[in-house]
């Protein structure tokens, strides 16, 4: 082990229990399949082909993990911390109004300048969001699960409020469609795949990745957010501000779920509607953390298998009627067994806890 | 008499470490057994086989002439072996009584039978003399209460084999000596005991017979009529151990610490420090003497700006430090070595080098910028690790997998080569063995001599009394006398730490 990293270290652990978790949940799937009288073998048949079968269907797959790699990385960098970053769901909602307005705006701006402003807007928005709790949670010690949770349903009326009183256009329930120097997405692949929405968005997202294992494992910063994340009283003890530590990796960790909302504004919707719901991208992001063990690049493997899943799942529900929940139950099923990857563990015979 | 637990050949591989090389152990019916060895040879590593925490690499085990595989606790609790840890696992919100069932309650309808379960632990607790309230919350009794309650769940599920992973390394002396009389009572009930201890001293007053184990094997098996201190540490570490540190002369310079009517609270809100007025100078030793929980914590951690004082001043080197936050207080040139290394010492979770720089990580010497010089950090590490014996010697480990010795010296080692002014040591042996405990009060009579300003606070009596030049009583958070170490002798320090005033 002498020279192996430390990243590479948690990656390792990356590897094997959420494989056996992969497939225990596609087993799960496949006995709800059977339960519900369809047969296995041909639903995950589609569903592959809904994954990797065509440009096309490859294409919407890494389009749907994009969003997921920001979420992801917005919970695993929070968790490393220590803090349990709930709200990505609202700084993400938050960080799309954002990208959807500034997108809107100066039309006349050239391209980089005004993606960079729009996805600088999200990353804003999305902090802000965040702020409150690590606030609250930095000088008061208020948990963050509840305020971040709350803060949730707060942002998504928040938005829809917005969108009504101030920023939609003519009828509609939306807001202006962005600029095309704000367009994120790419034209030619988009010919080249069928109509796959593919967009620079996924660059900036596998940036992000790299850019976050390089803060948390290369300088200084990472080090007071791993220390405190590991033992706050030893990080106290070494002279590092713990509640600074934690209200700023608050805002980081808000700031990546923002700019993961202006993204999906920008590459794939091209304006921000009213919605009934939250997206879910941010709860997603959540499972997408554990089944990455918090690893950044854990989150890069772990936004594909729930894209792939997702995308895949559209395909397979079209083609051989095999309802769309049942991938709800495989990805509930992974996420179940990978948090109780002890017990995985010991049914498969795999103790090793003397490492 | 009847030999209980035999383990034949027993060996554990671990990925860097052999830490049980054909090992050979028999424990009888109703003796107390010592096994004694420096740390990190392997001792809890041993115990945690006997208790089916660890699976051996080779080797068998013989409980009561029956060759038994203990492949988890509940096969060694089925047997009658059990354990109280290095560290307690204790739940902190529930009651005593609740502690002690959990796992195994009594039922009524199906329902938590808790009348039921007080009686039976105040049963046993009469059986042993381990008096307990079983009602009282874990979180809010003391570390000795918190032993006496392992304990008594470990006789509530039937235990004859009862093992003891260091536990007076927590205890305050009077603990001590309340401990061994329930061992006693466990022994005349016939009960066998096997007591992992670093204190010399303890051996002689309580083993039957004493197991020596070094880097993994096994040394001797000896009775205790038949051997002495010497004899013992001589074994254990290989070579003679000195007892006594050999000090320069006294000569003190400038003050470097000053406490000026310091007062500040305790967790609970309550006054700890009642106006504390003291100072440390340059060459010397000053001792902080003290039945535990007069107010010693509080004391280092006002000094390390850890707590807040609510009236007085700190002063080093003439500089007002008083409520600075740590960071200003390392940078003025304090070290601190805390008294729970899990607690403040250590992130377990880090490795080694990362842990020899937990407070000058963001200096010039281990950062551009904000950009960490791996490089340099891991020369750092390896530098020390050699400098300070710490095993094993590779600075990828992780804090957590070190045995309690080598975490000290991790700590030991940081804190001293930032060549302080003030060196604040708290409890700074605990769980040591006499091998490391030696070293360790070489390094910090070293640092006297060199001219720092060392203050020490220890709940060991002899530790005190060996290494201090002047020594401080501490009672109910005021100081009650300072006396020079060769006036003071135990009866007089004991005297004073039940809070009479000095001379
Ligand atoms: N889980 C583990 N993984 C890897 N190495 C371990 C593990 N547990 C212990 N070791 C190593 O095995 C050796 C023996 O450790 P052990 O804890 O048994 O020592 P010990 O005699 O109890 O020491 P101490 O007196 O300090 O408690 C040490 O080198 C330690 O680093
Ligand atoms: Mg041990």
């Amino acid at each position: 082990m002498g020279k192996q990293k430390i990243w590479a270290k948690d990656l390792l652990e990356v590897a094997g229990v959420p494989a056996i978790a992969i497939i225990l949940g596609l087993v799960v799937g496949a006995v709800a399949m059977l339960w519900m009288g369809y047969n296995p073998v041909i639903g995950y048949q589609s569903l592959l082909r809904g994954i990797f079968g065509d440009a096309y269907s490859f294409g919407e797959t890494i389009r749907s993990m994009t969003p997921l790699i920001f979420t992801g990385l917005a919970v695993a960098f929070a968790f490393r911390t220590g803090l349990f970053n709930i709200g990505v769901e609202g700084q993400f909602v938050l960080g799309m109004l954002a990208g959807a307005l500034v997108g809107a705006a100066w039309p006349q701006l050239p391209w980089l300048l005004h993606v960079g402003l729009a996805l600088g807007a999200g990353a804003l928005a999305g902090a802000l969001w965040a702020a409150v709790p690590g606030l609250l949670k930095g000088r008061f010690g208020v948990h963050e699960v509840i305020t971040t949770i709350m803060l949730n349903y707060v942002s998504l009326i928040l938005a829809n409020y917005l969108i009504r009183n101030f920023f939609r256009v003519q009828e509609q329930e939306a807001t202006a469609n962005i600029a095309p120097s704000a367009d994120l997405s790419i034209a030619l692949l988009k010919q080249a795949s069928g109509g796959a929405r593919i967009h620079w968005g996924t660059v900036v997202a596998l940036g992000l990745v790299v850019l976050v294992a390089f803060i948390l494992y290369k300088t200084t910063l990472g080090f007071e957010f791993r220390a405190v994340g590991f033992n706050p009283h030893a990080a106290q003890y070494g002279g590092i501000n713990v509640t600074k530590s934690l209200i700023l990796s608050m805002l980081i960790s808000g700031s990546i779920a923002g700019v993961g909302g202006a993204v999906e504004i920008l590459g794939v919707f091209g304006r921000m509607a009213v919605s009934p719901i939250l997206p879910g991208v941010g709860f997603d992001g959540i499972a997408v953390a554990l089944i990455g063990n918090n690893n950044p690049f854990g989150v890069l493997f772990g936004s594909f298998l729930f894209g792939a899943l997702k995308t895949g799942a559209i395909q397979m529900q079209y083609v051989t009627q095999v309802p769309y929940a049942i991938i709800r139950v495989v990805i509930a099923a992974i996420v179940f067994f990978v948090a109780i990857k002890e017990l995985v563990r010991r049914i498969l015979r795999l103790k090793r806890r003397e490492v | 008499m009847e030999t209980v637990i035999e383990m034949r050949n027993i060996s554990k591989i671990f990925p860097r470490v052999v830490a049980n090389d054909k090992i050979n152990l028999s424990v009888r019916q109703g003796e107390i057994h010592a096994l004694l060895g420096e740390n990190g040879a392997g001792k809890s590593t041993l115990m945690n086989i006997l208790y089916g925490l660890y699976q051996p690499s080779a080797g068998e085990i013989y409980v009561k002439g029956q060759k038994v595989s203990i492949t988890n606790p509940n096969v060694a609790i089925a047997l009658g072996i059990g354990m109280v840890h290095q560290h307690f696992m204790l739940i902190p919100t529930l009651t005593v009584a609740e502690n002690i069932v959990l796992g195994s309650e009594p039922r009524r309808y199906g329902f938590l039978d808790m009348r039921k379960a007080v009686a039976m632990v105040e049963e046993i607790s009469q059986r042993y003399g381990l008096k307990v309230d079983p009602q009282a919350k874990v979180e809010s009794i003391s570390v000795g209460m918190q032993q006496r309650v392992e304990i008594l769940k470990a006789l509530y599920r039937g235990t004859e084999i009862l093992i003891l992973d260091e536990p007076t390394a927590v205890l305050t002396p009077q603990e001590i000596l309340e401990l061994f009389d329930i061992m006693h009572n466990l022994n005349t009930e016939g009960k066998s005991i096997i007591f992992i201890t670093h204190k010399l001293k303890e051996i002689m007053a309580i083993a039957d017979r004493i197991t020596i184990i070094r880097r993994g094997k096994v040394i001797d098996t000896v009775t205790t009529a038949s051997t002495s201190p010497r004899e013992l540490a001589a074994k254990m570490v290989g070579r003679e151990v000195s007892f006594k540190v050999n000090k320069q002369e006294y000569s003190p310079g400038e003050t470097v610490l000053q406490l000026e009517n310091v007062q500040a609270l305790n967790s609970r809100k309550l006054p700890a420090l009642k106006g504390i007025s003291l100072e440390v100078r340059r060459g010397e030793i000053l001792g902080i003497a003290g039945v535990d929980g007069n107010g010693q914590s509080e004391l280092v951690d006002v000094v390390a700006g850890l707590r807040k004082a609510t009236a007085g001043h700190i002063k080093l080197l003439r500089k007002d430090i008083t409520n600075a936050s740590p960071r200003k207080v390392i940078a003025a040139s304090i070290s601190h070595i805390p008294e729970d290394r899990h607690l403040r010492g250590l992130v377990l979770d880090f490795t080694i080098e990362e842990n020899m720089v937990l407070e000058t990580y963001y200096q010039a010497e281990f950062a551009n910028g904000i950009i960490l010089n791996n490089k340099q950090i891991q020369m750092h590490a390896k530098r020390l690790i050699q400098e300070f014996d710490v095993r094993p010697p590779d600075q990828k480990t992780l804090a957590r997998s070190l045995s309690g010795g080598n975490q000290q010296k991790v700590i030991i080692a940081r804190e001293v080569d930032r060549d302080p002014n003030l060196l604040i040591a708290a409890q700074p042996t605990r769980g040591l063995d006499v091998g490391a405990i030696e070293f360790v009060h070489r390094r910090l009579v070293e640092q006297r001599d060199k001219g720092k300003a060392v203050l020490l606070v220890s709940l060991d009596l002899d530790e005190i009394m060996d290494l201090s030049d002047r020594i401080a009583v501490i009672y109910e958070g005021n100081i009650v006398g300072i006396v020079a170490a060769e006036d003071a002798d135990e009866a007089m320090l004991g005297f004073m730490m039940a809070g009479a005033a000095g001379n």
